[in-house]
């Protein structure tokens, strides 16, 4: 524990609180980037791309041994992973456009064929004389054990960089994500800008293999996007907040890594992240579960208040017991059942509503909207004024309203 | 050579003798478009005229978003010519502004009416401006101009259909441009929103814009429009309303595909 603290604060060494850092911009770098990556619905390329870089790891290592190198330079594994991630992006695309295959069964051919031939190249380097130091299978699971401080400032400067586009991009990325027909009549050429994006998620990718490893970089270019989506309806708050969670995953799961060795890294920050998403998916206003309860609840409330109000209108007596307490607790009834003066005027005002509403139902055949109306929603927050307006001219005039 | 600029020899080995009308905001010469074998559009000539509001009829399939889509360089065409004001398209995207068919959206994106109103402003932003407040203040008045001003900050996909139409109206208006190209505006919309939306765009017309609208109603052709473009994989004509619109016209359009009944039911020019 004393040991994770240390780490956390930065106080558990030089090395390991670069580490720390590096960590944490590579976790913005991949919670922004996932952000257009889910935006755009192309998540699972992105495991593609991750599984193509393990015969690039390998193929730089044997070609680092051959020229005499010693072929555990992050640099060098790294420059071999991303021309081969590059291949599996460009073999998925060419087999969806040049085939009749679809983009999911080009994505699982070329994923299991680039992880399958990556292994096979593991598993001959480890038998190796060279091979079997080299901690290759570290770049599966990911690990900070051994890290050199010229790995840390890769990986740190790397995930600068791609943040640093991407702010740069955030609005055409926006554009082409949501509306790729009017993003191109505006003048942005949409394929430059999937490209982009896509060369944005190799970066990430490449630059994490060493501390997240390939097959779980995935879930940080995801998990962040999809939590911070629960909590915002707004793209760049989505794309900051995926960054900001993305980093702080990063950043404890480096540092609890470093307190503990022998913990792969990559299932740690995962873990970590995960944790972040199942406190949103419970307790994110509007859109968490805890939320959807409440507003159950609420609608409950609120179809016994209508059947109330409308009772009044029609001067019917009440039974229903949760109806009475909901119309007491609001004052809108006395304690014996008489309708207050104020429950008078929401009666008449629901009588009204009620009928534009019938009126809206007919005009607009569109479940999503009229399907909201719960009787308490005043009429004037889902419809414009003038649609209003459109309802009450066809109601005919006011009618006076009984008391 | 780009593709807007390709020019092939029209078919009849006519047309391509005269430049391509200058003032027109919108011009284009033997346009044709193919998305297998079989065209969607073949050797199209159309000229639309300026400060007008035109309509781009013909009978589903016939090829009339094709055309919206391969004008704005949105799918490649086979050959053909393109003029926005006498210029090729890519010297004239800032005078354009497109309604797109809502079919396509993703309504559960995180994105709220207003900033998508602001997305017709990205253009003029660039990548690195700041949205400023008069950046705000020019998207909102674009709202009020749609009677949406109220919904501002809700999420798209609490909408109805007629309001989503009208924020992507807005999201035009907000482009500030000279020529406003609208898919199906109309498209599965109620009464109050055709109305707002036909209101704002006779506004954009008195203010000398040109709008030119694919539309499907051909009962309000006649109320609405201007200047009427046949289309059904050939172009079939185009003219004045009071002189263009006539049953010969719609027959020839439509071929057998027009009831009778519902002929008489239009207004027709010289009927």
């Amino acid at each position: 524990m004393a040991a994770f603290l240390d780490a956390l604060f930065l106080q558990a060494g030089y090395n390991a609180a670069l580490v720390a850092i590096g960590a944490a911009l590579l976790g913005f770098a991949a919670g922004t980037a996932g952000t257009f990556l889910f935006l755009r619905k192309r998540a699972l390329v992105s495991d593609a791309v991750a599984h193509a870089t393990l015969p690039g790891v390998g193929i730089a290592f044997l070609v680092m041994v051959a020229i005499g190198g010693e072929g555990r330079s992050l640099a060098g594994l790294l420059l071999g992973s991303a021309l081969s991630a590059f291949a599996g992006l460009w073999l998925v695309e060419w087999i969806a456009r040049a085939t009749r295959l679809s983009e999911d069964a080009a994505i699982g051919a070329v994923l299991s064929v680039f992880f399958g031939l990556g292994v096979v190249l593991l598993t001959v380097i480890q038998t190796l004389d060279r091979g079997r130091q080299a901690g290759l299978e570290d770049f599966l699971l990911g690990s900070t054990a051994g890290m050199l401080l010229q790995d840390a400032m890769i990986i740190a400067g790397g995930g600068a960089a791609v943040v640093a586009v991407i702010w740069a991009l955030r609005r055409p990325m926006t554009l082409v994500a949501f509306d790729p027909g009017y993003a191109a009549a505006t003048g942005i050429d949409t394929r430059r800008i999937d490209l982009a994006m896509m060369g944005l998620v190799m970066a990430v990718t490449v630059i994490g293999l060493k501390l997240v490893g390939l097959i779980l970089i995935v879930a940080l270019l995801i998990i962040p996007s999809v939590t911070a989506r629960f909590w915002t309806d707004r793209v760049e708050r989505v794309l900051w907040t995926a960054g900001l969670l993305g980093a702080a995953a990063g950043y404890v799961g480096a540092a609890l890594s470093a307190s503990a060795p022998d913990l792969p890294t990559g299932p740690i920050i995962v873990l970590i992240a995960a944790g972040l998403f199942a406190l949103s998916l419970l307790f994110a206003p509007a859109r968490g579960v805890l939320a959807a309860i409440l507003s159950r609840r609420r609608f409950q409330a609120r179809v016994h208040r209508r059947q109330g109000l409308l009772a009044l209108t029609r001067a019917e007596p009440i039974h229903d017991p949760l109806t009475i307490r909901i119309l007491r607790r609001e004052g809108l009834i006395r304690p014996d059942g008489v309708p207050t003066d104020e429950g008078r005027a929401l009666a008449a005002k629901i009588a009204r509503d009620e009928r534009r509403w019938d009126i809206a139902r007919q005009v607009h055949q569109d479940t999503s909207l009229t399907g909201r109306y719960d009787g308490l929603t005043p009429i004037e927050e889902v419809f414009a004024p003038d649609e209003i307006a459109d309802f009450d001219a066809r109601l005919g005039p006011p009618q006076p309203v009984g008391g | 050579m780009t593709a807007e600029t390709l020019t092939l020899a029209a078919t009849d080995g006519t047309a391509t003798a005269a430049g391509l009308d200058p003032s027109s905001p919108l011009a284009v010469r033997g346009l044709t478009v193919s998305y297998g074998e079989k065209p969607a559009l073949f050797s199209v000539d159309a000229t639309f005229p300026a400060g007008a509001m035109s309509a781009i009829v013909g009978p589903n399939g016939a090829g009339k978003s094709t055309f919206l889509k391969a004008a704005l360089g949105l799918i490649p065409a086979v050959s053909g010519e393109v003029r926005i004001f006498g210029a090729p398209l890519s010297a004239a995207r800032d005078r354009i502004a497109y309604v797109p068919q809502r079919a396509s959206i993703d309504w559960d994106f995180p994105t709220t009416v207003i900033d998508v109103v602001l997305m017709g402003r990205y253009r003029k932003l660039g990548l690195f401006r700041r949205v400023s407040r008069s950046e705000r203040a020019a998207a909102l008045e674009a709202l009020d101009r749609v009677g949406m001003e109220a919904f501002a900050d809700r999420q798209i996909g609490q909408l109805s259909g007629g309001q989503q139409q009208r924020v992507f109206l807005a999201r035009a208006l907000a482009q500030e441009a000279e020529l406003y190209l609208l898919d199906e505006p109309f498209a599965g919309v109620d009464a109050a929103t055709e109305k707002a939306i036909i209101d704002v765009l006779k506004s954009l017309k008195a203010q000398g814009k040109s709008v030119i609208a694919v539309h499907h109603d051909l009962s309000t052709v006649a109320d609405y429009f201007d200047h009427v473009f046949f289309v059904n994989v050939r172009a079939m004509g185009e003219g004045p309303v009071d002189r263009a619109f006539t049953p010969g016209a719609l027959a020839q359009t439509y071929g057998g595909r027009l009831a009778a009944t519902h002929l008489d039911q239009l207004t027709l020019a010289g009927g």
